[in-house]
């Protein structure tokens, strides 16, 4: 019988997330690998792993809230934006929110 | 004998809570909860004793946050709360109400209703509202235009009361399907003269029901003070011998349909403190037709602070407890149904409601 083979594992990033947004998830870290080749899958990974952490960080337009800041290799980023395996992407608080 | 008495508050940094005995007379405060999160409306589920709160913070969007342990923990959630792919985001939720069956309502900005049968973990929108024919001619108030009031029927679970500022008061028979609005005697000072009595628009401030009597309403609007007792079909006004037509809180006792508070303010346009820097309760014990003004123990001089819309409540107690609380983060209370009064708590952030549960 022929074998299936092995899925490929899904390419990672490096997410590092805001302080902010770590204490409104308890068991939430500052740094945590996700697979996704776009922003937008990351927001999906994100809140696979601590539920609601989406709605924190995306509205319904849907866009990436207008005071929340993503940055893909020192580049502002989109939902769209896509992502290199083991990229780093930076999820900020940005200033104009406070 | 009640065991304990809380007083709920929402302000512009997180939730506070105060606790007391049934003597209302020490109170242990604790906070701010909530992750210092703008939180617009704090409430308590007197079935069960959950505590909600409806804010909304810059960064994160607006959420719902829930307590079961009296304030100690705190969970958040705004799952289902959007009108939709490509509408207007939710700036932040608003204001708050618990339904028969556990149901919970919440408003938020941009205007429009949501209800949750889990306890506020998700959300379900109550679309009738915004499908009203009125709603493209919705104009925001001077804080945005947002659903700061839900005044449930006690015990007809299809009717409900909404203000918004500032489309005015809408009402349901259906359980949400379809709504009226509800404004006829209120004015819009605002508008040309010949305009100033439209069918929706008002800027209504805060709604309330009177006890035990549903059609019985108060409504303190941007442009005067009102009752209704044809559940809000008609509205007349009840600001003769108040010193202003401007405020933005109403409370009503909880068991005299005919007792009411309210805190008028000096005027939109004059600061929108209390009137001459002395700060004053006023109560009618019959329905608006007269007015008493209480202020024994509120200060009296240089005092130019602000109560804002949700800030003011009772407590179910016997005499009933009074509160409210300041834009300028003082909350005062009174144990004796507003006759005399006491600083509980001050040098708080900007209070936004007040709000009581008493647990037996």
């Amino acid at each position: 019988m022929m074998q299936r083979a092995s899925p490929a594992a899904e390419p990672e990033v490096l997410v590092h997330l805001a302080p902010a947004l770590v204490r409104l998830f308890p068991d939430a870290e500052r740094q945590v690998k996700v697979a996704g080749s776009t922003v937008a899958e990351v927001m999906d990974a994100l809140d696979t792993r601590w539920p609601g952490m989406r709605d924190r960080l995306c509205d319904s337009r849907p866009a990436i809230r207008r005071h929340i800041n993503v940055f893909v290799n020192g580049e502002r980023a989109t939902l769209a934006t896509g992502l290199a395996p083991g990229a780093e992407v930076w999820v900020l608080t940005a200033i104009s929110g406070g | 004998m009640a065991k304990k008495v809380l007083v709920l508050l929402g302000t512009k940094k997180g939730a506070f809570v105060l606790e007391s005995d049934a003597r209302r007379r020490s109170w242990d405060l604790s906070g701010p909860f909530c992750e210092t999160w703008p939180m617009n409306h704090v409430i308590a589920d007197p079935a069960t004793g959950t505590i909600y709160g409806a804010g909304g913070n810059e960064w994160f969007g607006p959420a719902v946050w829930k307590s079961t342990d009296l304030g100690k923990t705190w969970t958040h959630s705004s799952q289902g709360l959007t009108y939709g792919e490509g509408e207007q985001p939710i700036k932040s939720a608003w204001s708050l109400a618990p339904g028969a069956g556990g149901r919970l309502y919440a408003g938020v900005e941009p205007a429009g209703l949501f209800r949750s049968d889990d306890g506020g973990q998700s959300w379900q929108h109550v679309a009738g509202l915004r499908n009203h024919p009125s709603r493209p001619h919705w104009q925001p108030g001077g804080g945005g235009l947002i659903l700061h009031s839900i005044v449930l029927h006690p015990s007809d679970s299809k009717q409900a009361w909404i203000g918004i500022s500032s489309a005015g008061v809408f009402h349901t028979a259906d359980g949400g399907e379809t709504w009226e609005p509800r404004n006829r005697g209120t004015r819009s000072d605002y508008m040309p003269e010949d305009q100033r009595y439209p069918e929706y628009g008002q800027c209504v401030h805060c709604l309330v029901m009177a006890s035990g009597m549903p059609d019985r309403l108060y409504q303190q609007n941007h442009c005067g003070m009102y009752r209704s007792d044809d559940g809000g079909r008609s509205w007349q006004s009840i600001e003769a011998g108040l010193p202003s037509s401007f405020g933005f809180p109403v409370a009503a006792h909880p068991r005299d349909p005919e007792t009411a508070y309210l805190l008028p303010l000096n005027g939109d346009i004059a600061g929108r403190f209390v009137p001459e820097g002395k700060a004053a309760v006023w109560r009618t014990r019959d329905a608006g037709a007269t007015w008493q003004d209480l202020r024994e123990g509120l200060p009296q001089k240089n005092a130019f602070l602000g109560v804002l819309r949700q800030a003011m409540a009772t407590d179910r107690l016997d005499p009933a407890g009074v509160y409210f609380g300041t834009s300028s983060g003082s909350l005062f209370a009174s144990a004796d149904e507003g006759e005399s009064w006491n600083c509980i708590a001050q040098h708080l952030p900007t209070i936004t409601s007040v709000e009581t549960l008493v647990i037996e």
